[in-house]
């Protein structure tokens, strides 16, 4: 379910690290807690992001939750697919409905964010 | 927290739970999107065994309803319901309630969960008249039935002939061999029946609900749900639209005032905040873009402070993101460009004529 290849942190974001491009998504743990997903607020390409800052919104039909960005850096590029189809984030929260890429400035930062195997145990702790 | 007869019912089917005016309640199973729609579309089933239930009997129970109530109870029929204010003295919301006339000295009040005893203490409080008033909400669960097929689906049920019961009426009769009385309300602006009986047949009852209306695709539905319906019904939600702090003028619900019914409790403030004029009015809006505006937002007109939102949301059946507010009664009308302060940022609104959605007759 959790990909071992990804990081994770507190507020349920993934990210992926290839070359010194990380990709972010939300995990699935957290679109099942929001449900039906209807808005995906995300920052424009080039804006600097903080680890630990918010850097957008996802909105279920029920509420407003920040996206944590789990890195600090710069929006390298957006997920294009998701202005019309949020919906894509409670299908595929993994894979197609990434959210952004960040060009990674302070790559040290990764060892503070959870493993698959942490992040489970985590969320289970949590329930 | 407390929990309903269905709460293991809920668990089985895997709802989110979560904590509702002191109750642990289902606030979705499937999703408030496919919920909201199979009302819309067809019917769906709501546990609302948290509503609070009071009891008014006796040879003076008519007197004693009428005089803590806004609507006027002597036009009431045996066998007829109605909707309600339960307001202070100083004119403002203690509850919005139901009220039900099963006799001429026996009234059932469907109320509030997180009010009932706050309701129970305020009506007792006031009660100089031969009536008693008892807090029953443990004699019942209460379920919904709503949407187009919700009176197909409960007419397998029962030997009440569903098509008698008139809007706003209400029968005592069986469903499913079970004593149950039978209303014809909703908080979901579709056709639909609120039922009634005792809590040891919870599960047995919804579980013939769910069957009755396999055929029709019926789906269990939580609060997220029933939140997103009664919206874009424009259905006041206490604690949003209403409160101890607004009046029923306030919020456009002169129509349950019956100021020339004789003495109730609030009346005088009423009169005068009639006679006066109110200074603020709910009002609907639609959001011209994508942002969705949420309870507590402040509303803005031309960059000033004029307002909050009651209650924002997607109108799934809509296809919209809609709200009610408070705004300044000159400016409480349909057709004026707003803005919506969504997290920092002003987003732009038009104020509308509501209901937002009216099922076709």
């Amino acid at each position: 379910m959790y990909p071992e290849n990804f990081r994770y942190t507190k507020e349920h974001e993934w990210v992926l690290m290839e070359g010194g491009i990380g990709t972010i998504g939300i995990t699935d743990h957290a679109q099942q807690e929001l449900g039906d997903i209807v808005y995906v607020d995300l920052p424009k390409p080039g804006t600097r992001v903080e680890q630990g800052r918010s850097m957008g919104s996802v909105e279920s039909v029920k509420a407003v939750s920040d996206i944590y960005s789990p890195v600090s850096g710069e929006v390298a590029e957006i997920n294009p697919a998701l202005a019309d189809a949020p919906e894509k984030l409670n299908e595929d929260p993994h894979g197609a409905a990434w959210l952004v890429k960040i060009k990674l400035s302070a790559p040290g930062e990764l060892p503070d964010l959870m493993s698959a195997a942490d992040y489970q145990a985590y969320i289970g702790a949590e329930k | 927290m407390r929990r309903t007869a269905l709460n293991s019912v809920h668990r089985a089917l895997g709802a989110k739970m979560v904590e509702f005016g002191g109750w642990e309640m289902p606030v979705q199973y499937s999703g408030i999107l496919s919920e909201h729609m199979v009302v819309r579309q067809s019917v769906g089933v709501f546990d609302i065994g948290h509503m609070g239930k009071i009891e008014i009997r006796g040879p003076q129970a008519a007197q004693l309803t009428d005089f803590v109530t806004t609507n006027a109870v002597p036009k009431l029929k045996t066998g007829q319901a109605h909707y309600t204010g339960l307001l202070y003295e100083h004119g403002g919301f203690v509850d919005d309630i139901l009220v039900h006339k099963v006799a001429g000295d026996n009234f059932f009040l469907c109320v509030n969960a997180a009010n009932q005893d706050k309701d129970f203490e305020h009506i007792r409080a006031r009660n100089r008249f031969e009536a008693t008033v008892e807090l029953t909400s443990d004699h019942y669960s209460q379920i919904a039935i709503q949407g187009p097929q919700a009176r197909a689906t409960l007419q397998k049920l029962t030997p009440v002939d569903l098509s008698a019961i008139k809007y706003y009426w209400f029968t005592d009769g069986e469903v499913a061999g079970v004593p149950a009385r039978i209303a014809h309300t909703g908080y979901t602006g579709e056709d639909g029946f609120e039922i009634y009986f005792p809590p040891a047949e919870s599960e047995r009852i919804w579980a013939r609900v769910l069957e009755a209306g396999a055929e029709f695709g019926i789906k269990p539905c939580g609060l997220g749900a029933r939140n997103t319906l009664r919206l874009e019904a424009r259905m006041v939600l206490y604690g949003h639209e209403i409160d101890a702090s607004i009046s029923p003028l306030e919020a456009d619900l002169a129509w349950i005032v019956k100021l020339d019914k004789g003495e109730f409790v609030g009346r005088e403030a009423v009169l005068r905040q009639k006679e006066a004029g109110v200074r603020r009015k709910l009002t609907g809006f639609e959001m011209t873009g994508r942002p969705i505006a949420r309870d507590g937002y402040e509303v803005q007109v031309n960059g000033v402070a004029a307002g909050w939102v009651t209650s924002g949301s997607p109108a799934p059946a809509l296809n919209k993101n809609i709200g009610l507010c408070y705004l300044p009664v000159e400016l409480a009308r349909p057709g004026l460009a707003i803005q919506v302060i969504v997290r920092g940022q002003p987003a732009d609104a038009m104020t509308v004529e509501t209901p937002f959605y009216k099922r076709a007759k």
